[in-house]
């Protein structure tokens, strides 16, 4: 009877999806308190910093992301109630919409054409795949609801996960600043561009600068994830992107 | 236990979105269904019970955490990233700095009109 080692634990573990749910929970809380540490400065947002120390992580023990996937999905699937739980914010600012339904109808049927068609257009322009533009073109929408459009019209839905993603953080990162440049002071105006921009990511960091602004881009962000799915692949078929 | 009955009702409201869209083969993924089928129902009860006040605000309020697995996945995506890395990223930048711009541009102005013509009403 040998003892168990160091390596057989690892293999044992490395095949169950403890360690993946583990390592996502252990690295996020620290890369949390690192963020509320530094003031939360928008550069060390916790989704990039968790990301970034998880790839390192996986290439480093070489674990596929297939493997850290089995533990992820816990985290990943909680997506789906959280869009629906968007219902819920919706619901509590009801009567502000009500009386600014018409601003924002508008402002979020060009927005979310806006974000669709230029990130497609400039991807295009560059030179980029069919499948990368295509995968590009839901970025702007929380990410189950873009995974699923991207689907749809024929991107890689896994790929888009990261465009959205990466879209919310430079969303969070420059966007209150150019707001502010551009001399906008309107706690709605913000909360509606940062939220079909730019989404949950940009909906949380719109929650730091003031609630309402918050409120109104978690607002946007379920309406245009609404708006997108329902828009983009008639548009898109239309176009015959 | 009330976080248990919120989250529950959150799972219901999506499934019940799932199976909506597959019926009817609808566009639209089943999560936001699900969420357009709740939010009719709290505009009906005039109402949101605390268990599902609270199991939203507690998901809301830790939604970055839940975009981490899928973010991962960019590992996977190495390859076409390295590839068309100029392409995705002037893709990213420039719409985001776009869409921002212009979405808060036509709100601002429309709620501008919409001062001045009621103004003009009175």
């Amino acid at each position: 009877m040998t003892e168990p080692n160091l390596s057989s634990i690892w293999v044992y573990l490395s095949a169950s999806p403890l360690l993946g749910l583990t390592i996502t929970m252990v690295v996020y809380c620290l890369a949390y308190r690192l963020y509320v540490f530094a003031n939360m400065n928008p550069l060390l947002n916790p989704v990039i910093t968790t990301i970034a120390v998880l790839i390192v992580i996986l290439i480093l023990t070489g674990t596929s992301y297939e493997a850290y996937f089995e533990g992820g999905q816990f985290v990943h699937f909680l997506l789906g109630p959280a869009t629906v739980a968007l219902a819920v914010p919706l619901y509590q600012q009801f009567s502000k919409l009500k009386q600014l339904w018409l601003p924002v109808t508008i402002a979020l049927i060009s927005g979310v054409t806006i974000a669709a068609l230029s990130s497609v257009f400039v991807a295009r322009l560059l030179g980029a795949s069919l499948q990368t533009q295509l995968s590009l073109a839901p970025k702007s929408v929380t990410a189950p609801v873009a995974m699923g459009i991207s689907e749809k019209i024929g991107g890689l839905p896994s790929l888009t996960a990261v465009l959205v993603v990466t879209t919310g953080i430079v969303g969070a990162l420059f966007g209150t600043k150019i707001l502010a440049l551009l001399g906008i002071q309107n706690d709605s105006v913000k909360g509606i561009a940062m939220g079909v921009t730019a989404h949950g990511i940009g909906t949380a960091r719109a929650f730091q600068v003031s609630p309402e602004m918050g409120a109104f881009s978690g607002l946007a962000m379920a309406l245009s994830a609404f708006a997108t799915a329902v828009i983009l692949p008639p548009l898109i078929e239309l176009l015959q992107i | 236990m009330s976080f248990l009955n919120g989250i529950t009702i959150l799972l219901i409201y999506q499934l019940v979105g799932e199976i909506t869209v597959l019926y009817l083969k609808l566009p639209v993924p089943g999560p936001v269904m699900g969420m357009v089928l709740l939010f009719v129902t709290l505009l009906v009860r005039k109402r949101t019970p605390e268990s599902l006040d609270s199991a939203s605000a507690t998901l809301l309020s830790h939604l970055s955490l839940l975009f981490v697995p899928a973010g991962v996945g960019m590992m996977v995506h190495f390859e076409r990233i390295g590839n068309e890395w100029l392409s995705i990223s002037l893709a990213i930048i420039l719409s985001t700095v776009v869409t921002l711009v212009l979405t808060a541009l036509i709100m601002q102005g429309c709620q501008r009109l919409l001062i001045r013509a009621e103004k003009s009403n009175d």
